[in-house]
Order: C-alpha cells, then sequence, then structure tokens
C-alpha cells in the first residue's frame, strides 16, 4: 500500500525575498533551555517536567539529549526549544527548532554541579546578552580531582566569578544540599529556581502541575521545588573562620595523649618560635601536632570507640527510632603495627625473632571486620584504646620521636642561610600519610627529600627546588615523577663554589 | 528487563486514525511501523535505538495482537538475515542496530540480500552514533548503501518527517525490490514531537500464510548465474524504479526553488540545523521561510538526477552541506552536473569541514563563507550571531576557567560489579608486573580511562579474545589478558574468542564479565540472563558453554566483589603451569539493573512490616589521612572527596557519599590491598526482631557506660 504523495517536487511554493511573512507582537525565535548534568544525576527528569510544563501551556516543544554512554556518570547536555502555538497559529505554520545548543543563543542553562556550570560558560553557552544561569554550587568532583595523593582540588571561587562574569542574571546555591535536605533529588530544586527566576512565562503553579504530572516522589518534589523557589536570593556560604593552629594542635594532642603531652609539644616549638617567622612556625606547628598524633592501633581504637562517633554515624544514617544501627570497622593489623604499640624492647624482639613473627603473622593474614557496636567487638577495640598511658614506651613512639627532633633540628639551622627553604621543609612532613605499605612509601620519599637538604642549602632556588620535589612525590604513587625530579635535580648544575 | 520501561508509552501504538502522537521519535518510528502492516521486526540493541528494542519488547502483546512477530536478534547479522522472510513472500520485515558498528556485522547478510532483492518492503532502521556522545569510531552508513546498493533514507529529524519516511520506505522497497535503510542520528531518535496518527494495520498476508506455502524461486538466490543478472538487474531496473518513485511521491523537498540564483542542497537530518542556521544569518525565520534555495535529500542515496539538474540549472552556485567522509553525495553531484555540462559550482568541503559533526555552528560558519561570496548585501554583518563573530577579548574571569575544567569521561557505575574485577587486575599487577590486555565493547571498556588505565586495545564486540589471538607464541610463559563481556560473549565471542583458541592452542586469559545482562547497551536480557523473562530463554551458563566449547581450565567467581577472590583466581590462572586456554567467569548482577529491580521490593518490605537490613559504607574522616588510594583503586562515584573537618590538615579525605548502594568494594579493597582502617560497613536494620532489640540495649549500656569513662579519661 503505497502512501499517498504529500509532498510533491513541484508542490512547495517559492516565495518573494523581501516578503516574508511576519507577525506582529509575537515571538519570532523559540525559547532556548540547556541542561548539563551527569548521566544519572536527574537531567532528564527536569527535562521531562520542562517539556510537560511547555506543552500543556500552550507551547511547542521539542527535547533532544544524547545519552549513550555518557548516562554511565560522563557529562551530559540536554537540550529544549520551546515556541508557542499561538505565534504558529496565526503564522499558519509549524516551527523548525533546532537538535542542539547554538552558542550564544541560550536563554537559560541549568547546570547541576558547578564545575558543568563551568563548561557550559567554557563552551560560549552563558553570555550576557541573555542567559539566565542557574548552577548547583555543590562539586562532584573530577577524577583527577579525587586521585591526587594530596589536593588537586579546583577552585570554586573561579566558576562563581565566570558565572557573574557570563551570564545576564546568576542564580546559584547548593541545590543538591537543598533537595537533600527536602528528601529529594536536585532536578526539583533546579525547577524551583528556574521558576523563581521568571526567565520562562509561566506561572508557579504551572510548575508544579508539571511535577505532579509526572508522578514520581510528587511530596518530596514539590518540598525540593519550594525549597529551590525561594533559595535563589540566598548569599553565598561564608568561608570558615581561619582556626588558630596552637589552640587545635594542643587539644588535638591533649586528646591523644595528655595534657603533658601538648606541654612537650609547645616546649618543641620554642626554638622555632624564637626564630620569628609566624608563617614558618605555623607550618611547623601544624605538621608537629600532626605528626605528633601519628596514626597507631591505640589512636585508631580510640577514635573508632568515641560516643561522638557512634553519634554521627547514626545521624548520617537516617535511621529512625524503631531502627537499628549496627558499625563493622574493617581493620588489617599486620605484625608491624602490633609490634609498634608493644613496649620498644618487646616490639624489637617480636620483629626481629622469626618463630615469634611467623606466629603473629599466622593469625594476621587477613583483615578483619569488627563489629563496634557489639560487646565483643567493642571491648576489643576498647581494650586496644586503654593502652594509652603506656605510648609512650612504644616502639613506634621511640621511633616517630626520633624522626622528629631530627627533622625539627633542621628547621633553625636552615632558616638561618634560607628562611624561604626552611617553611619548605617544615611542609614536608606532609608526604608521610597513610598506614601500612602507604605510610612506608612516604616515610620513604620524605627520607630521600631531607637527605638532599645539604645540597639544597647550596642553591639559591633551593626552596622552588624542594617544592618541586614534594610535589612530584604526591604526583603519583609508583614514584615514577619522583624519580624524574629527582634526576633532573642531580644534573642541575652546581653552583660555582 | 530493561533500563528502561516503557510501558507506560507503548499505550501511545494504539493510538488510531487522527489522534496526535506526542513522545520520542524512536517511539514514534516503532508506530509508524505498526501503522505501515509490518509483519516481522528484529533487531540487537545499541544507541541510539537500543529504546526501539526496549519499546517493542515492552509492546509484545500489542504486536501480538496485530499478528507481528518481534525478536531479539543474537547479533546484527542474524537481525538482517531475518529480512530474509521477505526474499519470497510480500511480508514487510524491519530491523534495527547500532550503525555503523553493527551494520558491519550485518554487511554479510545484507550483502547477499541486496544482490537476489525483496518481494516484500525490507527497512532497516540504523541508528547513526556519529558526533558528540558516540562511543564508536567515525563512520557512514552511506557507504553500505552504496557498496550493496542499498536505498539509504535520511529524512528531516521531525515525527511526521520520520514516520512518512518509514511508510515511504516501505513502498519504495517493493517497488524497486530492495532493501532500503532509514538512518536516523542519535538526536532525531530521542527528539520529543507530534504527529497525527493513523490506526494500525494488521498484514494482509501473514508469517502463517507462507509458513504453509512456501515459494521459492532461485532466481532470487546468490549463486551464478543468478548472483551476474542481480547486478545487472540492480542497474537496470531496480535503480530507475527508485529514482522513480523517489520523484514520482516526492520524497526529498523542495522549500523556496526559485528565491535565489544559489542554493544549499543538504541532508534530510541536516535540515534543522541548516534552518536555525539560516535563521541566525537573518536569512529564514523559524518556520523555514527561507530566502536561500534549499533541496532537501530525505534519500540521500540514490540522488535523483532529474532533481539535482533541475535545482541546479537555475543556480550560480549551489552548497552541498553533507555531514561525514568521504565526501560521498559532493562526488556524485560534481559527476550528475558534469556529464549534463552544467557549469554550476559546487561548494561543500571547501567551506564546511570535511571531518567531523556538522553542529549548528560549523554549519553557520559554512553558509556565511558561501553566502558571502554570492550575495554578500544579504549578510547583515552589524547582528552576526554569536558562532560566526570574531571571539572578543576573555574577561579576565573567563581566562581562568579553562584551567579548571576537568574532562568527565564515562565510567563505571556506582556499585558496579565490573570495578572490583580490575580493582582485582591493579593488584596482581602490583604482584606479576603489566600484562597485555585486549579488551572488548562493553561497559567494561571503561578500564582504558583513570583510574584504572587498563587495556590495549578493542576490535569490536566479542572480538576481545580475538584481538589476542596474535600473541600465542611458545618463547614467553608470561601470558595476555582478553576481556569479553557476556553481550559479546554471545554476540560472536564464543566462536570468534573461545572455539578460535581452543583450536588454535592458545594459552592465554580471558576473563568474561558476566552481569547478566548486555548492560552496555540498557540492560536488555540475554541468554545467560538470570531473570525469568516470558518471552525468552535465559539463565543457560557461560561455564558450560565454554567447557563445550573444549576450554578444560575454567574458573567461575560468583561475586566478583570478593577482590581477594578475584584476585586470587587471576594469579592462579597467570602462573598456572597448565598449558591451553583458561578462562574465568567473573559474575554479578549489573548493580543498576539490581537496584532498579531489588529496591522497590525493600521498600515494600519495609513498609509491610518485614525485616530488611540495608547496608552503606563510610569512612572515617579523623582516620584518613587523604592519601586517596582507596579511590585509585576504585573509581566509584560514591566514593569522592570531601574538605577536611581537622584545622590541622589541608589534604580533603575520603567520604562516600548518599548514593551508595552498598556494594562492599570499599571494604573489601581497604582489605585486599591493607589501605587503612577508615572504612566501615553499617547495617540498618528495619523492624528488626524482639531478640535483636533485646540485646541492642543491653549492648548499648555497657558500650554507653565504657564511653563515658572514656571521656571522663580523656578530660583528666
Amino acid at each position: 500500500m503505497p502512501p499517498e504523495p504529500q509532498y510533491c517536487f513541484t508542490h512547495e511554493v517559492s516565495r518573494p525575498i523581501d516578503n516574508r511573512p511576519q507577525v506582529d507582537n509575537l515571538p519570532h525565535a523559540p525559547i532556548t533551555v540547556a541542561i548539563l548534568a551527569m548521566g544519572g544525576e536527574g537531567g532528564g527528569v527536569l527535562a521531562d517536567w520542562l517539556l510537560d510544563l511547555a506543552e500543556r501551556s500552550g507551547y511547542y516543544a521539542q527535547t533532544t539529549s544524547v545519552p549513550g554512554v555518557a548516562q554511565r556518570t560522563g557529562s551530559t547536555i540536554y537540550y529544549l526549544e520551546m515556541f508557542p502555538e499561538s505565534a504558529a497559529r496565526a503564522a499558519g505554520k509549524e516551527p523548525v527548532l533546532a537538535l542542539m545548543p547554538v552558542p550564544g543563543e541560550l536563554d537559560i542553562v541549568l547546570a547541576s554541579e558547578l564545575m558543568e556550570a563551568g563548561r557550559a560558560i567554557q563552551r560560549g553557552l552563558v553570555t550576557p546578552d541573555r542567559t539566565t544561569l542557574i548552577a548547583s554550587t555543590h562539586r562532584v568532583y573530577s577524577m583527577t580531582e579525587k586521585t591526587a595523593i594530596g589536593d588537586a582540588r579546583v577552585d570554586d571561587a573561579t566558576f562563581l566569578e565566570a558565572g557573574r562574569a557570563a551570564a545576564k542574571n546568576f542564580v546559584h546555591a547548593d541545590f543538591a544540599a537543598i533537595a537533600r535536605e527536602a528528601g529529594s533529588v536536585i532536578s526539583a530544586a533546579l525547577f524551583g529556581a528556574l521558576a523563581a527566576t521568571g526567565a520562562l512565562p509561566f506561572e508557579r503553579a504551572q510548575f508544579e502541575d508539571a511535577i505532579r504530572r509526572g508522578g514520581v516522589g510528587v511530596d518530596a518534589s514539590f518540598r525540593a521545588f519550594a525549597a529551590g523557589w525561594s533559595s535563589g536570593a540566598a548569599p553565598a556560604g561564608t568561608a570558615p573562620a581561619v582556626q588558630d593552629i596552637l589552640q587545635a594542635a594542643i587539644q588535638r594532642l591533649t586528646g591523644y595523649q595528655d595534657a603533658r603531652y601538648a606541654a612537650e609539644y609547645l616546649d618543641l616549638l620554642k626554638p622555632i618560635r624564637a626564630l620569628g617567622d609566624p608563617a614558618l612556625l605555623n607550618e611547623t606547628a601544624r605538621y608537629l601536632a600532626l605528626w605528633m598524633s601519628y596514626e597507631d592501633a591505640i589512636r585508631v581504637a580510640d577514635l573508632k570507640t568515641r560516643r561522638a562517633r557512634f553519634d554521627r554515624i547514626h545521624q548520617e544514617s537516617r535511621a529512625g527510632t524503631a531502627q537499628l544501627v549496627q558499625i563493622n570497622d574493617y581493620v588489617y593489623p599486620r605484625v608491624g603495627e602490633l609490634a609498634d604499640i608493644l613496649p620498644a624492647a618487646l616490639g624489637q624482639w617480636l620483629l626481629s625473632t622469626v618463630w615469634a613473627r611467623r606466629l603473629v603473622e599466622r593469625f594476621t593474614r587477613h583483615g578483619k571486620i569488627v563489629e563496634t557496636t557489639s560487646l565483643g567487638g567493642f571491648l576489643r577495640l576498647y581494650a586496644v584504646a586503654s593502652l594509652r598511658p603506656w605510648r609512650r614506651r612504644s616502639l613506634r613512639f621511640q621511633r616517630e620521636h626520633r624522626k622528629i627532633r631530627e627533622w625539627l633540628a633542621q628547621i633553625p639551622e636552615v632558616a638561618a642561610v634560607n628562611p624561604a627553604l626552611a617553611r619548605e621543609v617544615a611542609e614536608c612532613p606532609r608526604l608521610i600519610k597513610g598506614y601500612g605499605d602507604t605510610h612506608a612509601r612516604g616515610t620513604r620519599n620524605f627520607d630521600t627529600l631531607i637527605a638532599a637538604l645539604p645540597r639544597l642549602r647550596t642553591m639559591d632556588d633551593g626552596a622552588a627546588q624542594l617544592k618541586y620535589l614534594r610535589e612530584a612525590a604526591l604526583a603519583d604513587d609508583t614514584g615514577q615523577k619522583l624519580a624524574e625530579a629527582l634526576a633532573r635535580f642531580r644534573a642541575w648544575p652546581r653552583k660555582p663554589a | 528487563m530493561a533500563e528502561r520501561s516503557f510501558k507506560k508509552e507503548v499505550q501511545k501504538l494504539k493510538l488510531g486514525e487522527g489522534d496526535v502522537f506526542h513522545g520520542e521519535g524512536i517511539l514514534a518510528v516503532t508506530k509508524a511501523l505498526l501503522q505501515s502492516g509490518v509483519s516481522y521486526v528484529a533487531g540487537y540493541q545499541g544507541a541510539p535505538i537500543s529504546h526501539l528494542m526496549d519499546v517493542l519488547t515492552d509492546a509484545n502483546d500489542i504486536l501480538q495482537e496485530l499478528g507481528v512477530h518481534f525478536e531479539h536478534s543474537a547479533s546484527e547479522a542474524t537481525a538482517a538475515a531475518t529480512l530474509a522472510a521477505s526474499v519470497h513472500y510480500p511480508l514487510r520485515g524491519a530491523v534495527t542496530f547500532k550503525s555503523t558498528v553493527g551494520t558491519n556485522v550485518a554487511s554479510d547478510a545484507l550483502a547477499n540480500l541486496a544482490s537476489g532483492g525483496v518481494t516484500g518492503g525490507a527497512l532497516i532502521i540504523v541508528g547513526e552514533d556519529y558526533g558528540e556522545g558516540s562511543s564508536i569510531m567515525q563512520e557512514r552508513s552511506h557507504a553500505f548503501a552504496m557498496k550493496s546498493q542499498m536505498w539509504l533514507l535520511d529524512p528531516r529529524p521531525n515525527l511526521p518527517s520520520i514516520v512518512r519516511a518509514v511508510e515511504q520506505g516501505f513502498a519504495l522497497s517493493e517497488i524497486s525490490n530492495t532493501p532500503v535503510m532509514l538512518e536516523l542520528r542519535i538526536r532525531a531518535c530521542h527528539v520529543h514531537g507530534r504527529f497525527t496518527a493513523k490506526s494500525n494495520v494488521r498484514p494482509s498476508f501473514t508469517l502463517k500464510d507462507a509458513i504453509e506455502n512456501p515459494v521459492r524461486d532461485v532466481s532470487r538466490i546468490v549463486l551464478p548465474p543468478a548472483s551476474y543478472l542481480h547486478e545487472r538487474e540492480k542497474i537496470e531496473k531496480r535503480w530507475p524504479a527508485a529514482q522513480a518513485f523517489i520523484r514520482g511521491h516526492g520524497l526529498n523537498e523542495l522549500f523556496a526553488a526559485d528565491a535565489a540564483d544559489f542554493g544549499i542542497i543538504l541532508q534530510g537530518g541536516m535540515y534543522n540545523t541548516t534552518v536555525r542556521a539560516l535563521g541566525l544569518l537573518g536569512l529564514s525565520d523559524v518556520f523555514g521561510d527561507t530566502q536561500v534555495p534549499l533541496y532537501v535529500l530525505n534519500v540521500t542515496y540514490p540522488l535523483v538526477d532529474h532533481e539535482v539538474l533541475r535545482f541546479s540549472a537555475s543556480k550560480r552556485a549551489v552548497l552541498l552541506i553533507e555531514e561525514g567522509q568521504p565526501d560521498f553525495l559532493e562526488q556524485n553531484l560534481h559527476s550528475i552536473l558534469r556529464k549534463a555540462g552544467l557549469a554550476t559550482t559546487v561548494h561543500g568541503k571547501d567551506v564546511l569541514p570535511m571531518a567531523g559533526e556538522y553542529t549548528a555552528a560549523v554549519v553557520t560558519s559554512g553558509i556565511l563563507k558561501f553566502i558571502e561570496r554570492y550575495a554578500p548585501q544579504r549578510i547583515d554583518r552589524a547582528h552576526l550571531p554569536a558562532v560566526v563573530r570574531p571571539a572578543a577579548p576573555k574577561p579576565p574571569a573567563l581566562e581562568a576557567l579553562d584551567r579548571q575544567i576537568h574532562a568527565r569521561p564515562p565510567s563505571f557505575c556506582t556499585g558496579c560489579p565490573e570495578r572490583p574485577i580490575f580493582t582485582a587486575m591493579k593488584l596482581v599487577e602490583r604482584e606479576l608486573g603489566s600484562h597485555h590486555v585486549s579488551c572488548d565493547i562493553g561497559c567494561h571498556l571503561f578500564s582504558i580511562l583513570p583510574p584504572f588505565n587498563i587495556g590495549a586495545t578493542t576490535m569490536g564486540y566479542g572480538l576481545g579474545w580475538a584481538g589476542a589471538a596474535a600473541f600465542n607464541t611458545q618463547e614467553t610463559a608470561k601470558r595476555t589478558i582478553s576481556i569479553m563481556g557476556d553481550g559479546g560473549f554471545w554476540h560472536n565471542g564464543l566462536t570468534s574468542g573461545v572455539g578460535n583458541a581452543v583450536f588454535n592452542q592458545n594459552d592465554s586469559l580471558l576473563v568474561v564479565v558476566d552481569n547478566a545482562y548486555t548492560a552496555a547497551t540498557g540492560g536488555q536480557d540475554i541468554l545467560s540472563s538470570q531473570a525469568a523473562n516470558p518471552i525468552r530463554t535465559t539463565r543457560l551458563s557461560i561455564a558450560d558453554a565454554v567447557r563445550g566449547v573444549g576450554v578444560k581450565w575454567v574458573r567461575s567467581i560468583t561475586r566478583t566483589y570478593d577482590v581477594a577472590a578475584m584476585r586470587d583466581v587471576f594469579r592462579d590462572a597467570l602462573t598456572t603451569h597448565e598449558k591451553g586456554p583458561k578462562v574465568i567467569v567473573a559474575q554479578s548482577e549489573c548493580m543498576l539493573n539490581r537496584q532498579r529491580r531489588v529496591e522497590p521490593q525493600l521498600r515494600k518490605s519495609a513498609a509491610e512490616g518485614r525485616r530488611v537490613v540495608r547496608e552503606r559504607f563510610g569512612v572515617d574522616a579523623d582516620t584518613c589521612t587523604g592519601d586517596h588510594s582507596c579511590i585509585r583503586l576504585s573509581g566509584c562515584p560514591s566514593l569522592t572527596i570531601q574538605p577536611n573537618p581537622d584545622p590541622l590538615r589541608q589534604d580533603p579525605v575520603a567520604t562516600v557519599i548518599d548514593s551508595c548502594v552498598g556494594c562492599g568494594l570499599c571494604g573489601e579493597v581497604a582489605h585486599a590491598a591493607v589501605l587503612c582502617p577508615s572504612f566501615f560497613r553499617t547495617e540498618v536494620i528495619s523492624n528488626p526482631t524482639a531478640w535483636e532489640r533485646l540485646k541492642a540495649r543491653v549492648r548499648n549500656s555497657v558500650i554507653a557506660f565504657l564511653q563515658r569513662r572514656i571521656s571522663a579519661s580523656h578530660a583528666s
């Protein structure tokens, strides 16, 4: 059954150029909306609501997206165009709507995350002549940011400044948190914020009707919508007040060991304080406190058994009063860590006596899951935590304090010849972190850098060199970047004597 | 059960004459098939036509009422071969797959089909996965149409045009005895729009009629001498018949044909973008009333010489908007014009780029160059759109932006059971060094991206093990590793990979990632799916199939999250003295689909007062030292970082966010890689038993007492 011919080749009538039909007082261009989201983060729901909203409000609406594999957590763009049916009726024709956003031609851009807002700006989708940009300020960190050994987070302020510079109207708030508080999803909060901007020619009730017709989690969506509606004007959060490092350090060390330990800390800092370099004092104070509160099994057991922790986890689990919450901790004490908390002589004996070591290893071959909320589990950790008073005599305590003194002694010496280098030396303990192999690798890197000090002290740019080496050590966990950096460092021309 | 359900939407397939259909392009195609009296539909899922398969699955009842048979083909080759039903019988059939990858697989059957030709309308709906968001090599389906001489439809991307293309495609196929390809670009597949429906048509000649009255016609079979005749027939009969139909029924469209002495020839699929570009340049209004003549090729192969010449004869120059390369249409256009002795200048890939997606920005720029050459007075240079204006200097606030924006490639979902397989591979790599890894197609291919960085090549769906076939030598004891998904395994990997390795006495390792669905295409069922599917046979064992083909060394891991077990089996496979092909079947259900299946049940159970345990993971910020090893071995979207709550520490700490589904990998990794004691698992028990409540009360009071003692000792 061949279909009826509908568009015959000669059927179309050509039109004189200067006589295009113009419909007065009616829009000649569609409203354009782009939604930038990550796959599985509700961009599709938002697009569906907008589509329904427009179609029920007398508009032609068209939406497209490029799902595919981008759906699996990649960034993705949903694009919508809306055009009033009244204008189409007056012209006697249907609009031809585009399938992809054109840079510079967007009325509304919604970004479900701050870096995605940055991406929209980077792609030229946000322009000061017409674009309302609605962005959530929360971050979903990129893989690059997450996998760094140290801190590779980008600066949020850059995105906010770019938003202010690029958009005609920039609405931003942590819509993820707003939605979470309302027990809903971010799309509802963004939808509310969009409604409040008045960038679309629809009333609030029309927006809400679209949510109602969507039919999924309607009440929670209404709450998030309302919160989003009233959030737009909320001021950005203020930066946390600068903490007094010494105050924090004293608190930490008292909790870690006792008040006497905190006093020892202040004593150790005295020679640094005497140098009169506030930046140097700050960094030394920070890393000394962290190093002195190194993570041994006693510390871990102590932190794991605290009431505040139980309360925090209970709260985070959002369990109701009728629900039970059980906490299972993943721990993996190995023979080295057990020797660490023994009295120094005993610990040393355990490590150097083959049969004893083998025996203990037999019981520490596998990781353990301790149900800390059970009596047995709690008591085991409680027992380890109670070793705290004897920590000063432990193998690890003596080892760490020997290293701490060596490091600390370098600082005034270096400061005398090169204050900038001294500040970098103060920051080197940042490399020592983690447990087990990770800790061993960090310590090795630290030792390597400290071993380079005699040479660094002879260099004018020693501080920059040490910083470069430290960053290389944090660049990967295979040691490749550090090895390359060291090779370059060693090949550096020596200063003429 | 597919990832997305269309149970609600498929009711739209029942719309009758004059009803207005609102919905996605893919759903409109399905409706058009039913309006056209199709007898059978088959296909293989893959973006952007996965939803077409899912719609048809959910519409199976409606299809059966109309006597339409629908099949999930084993592969695109199977789908294409299914069209053999239309060779001898007046049955309308349609198949669908992702192009060009699916068309590659289908080529053998398509070439045979196109040679003998068809009696009933045969429609091949290809989802063109080209440009932004594409996951495959950038090629064109156009070449397949040309090489086998099938006609290629590329309709304007709006629902009425797409529906019309389906209807006219069948008619064109029948009148020219040629299979017809309908190309739908990715955005057209997902475009939401409206069209006026017609009633569904039950085919007058049915499959039953064909089966009970078999027909054979030797002249339709590809064997000499018929095959020589087929080639002549294509040129002498089918081609002219097709051109006559295209002309007679106005498949191609003209807009403002004589409005200027220059014009644009474009692929139908580029129409909306072209109109928007003209609009931005002030040369069209929003309704497509253009000042520049347009000749829209809803059929891009074959071109109709008569139409091309008529359009071009009155023009000084034409611009051809042809997305993709090689520039088949441009060469064809030159040939037609020059043979006819027309001097019309042809522009195309000179003002537009040869390669890459033709976005609105690209097309606007190309049209601007063309118009500036032939009618510069029509361009209002003072009001050019932003995309073609010379870039203004960036404000400083935007300068800094570029460095701050990271790529965000797709990755494994939260709780994905494939992640621990690669975590285990990373751990084995630490012990045994790195191995050559041959990858396949599927979600598991995300292993090539950070944080895993595993995998060297991918040669196509199911071809993971075949991609390592050459590495078969006695000169080393080191083995290669190949990856294959369950989808690729049943698609062809069982023969092309496993059979091949057995036959050629390979000594390498294959890991079959068995997540119970073709997960990457949207969670469709396959032979080894664990769900009971009323219209398909499932629950067959991959391990049994592998043994059946002759592999002796087969190990199954039934919980991939057990990283230590995964690591150990890898170590065993890579170091055992036993020679011969080795297969590890790593089984755990796709988490995306599992959540969709299990979550509603859990909610219901809890609401009904039954005991339900929910698990999720957490990280203690005060014991985390911010090294992020855990993230480098996982990459889970739910395992991320947060600012360090400790005022002394500066590096961000790891954290587990609300989206955690409690798969357990974090804890397993912390143990298997001996990371740190920061991970914990919370169990929230709804409706606990009386015994549990009593036990909890006792525990809590004792623990609270001890905790008060701890606080007191710290305070002292």
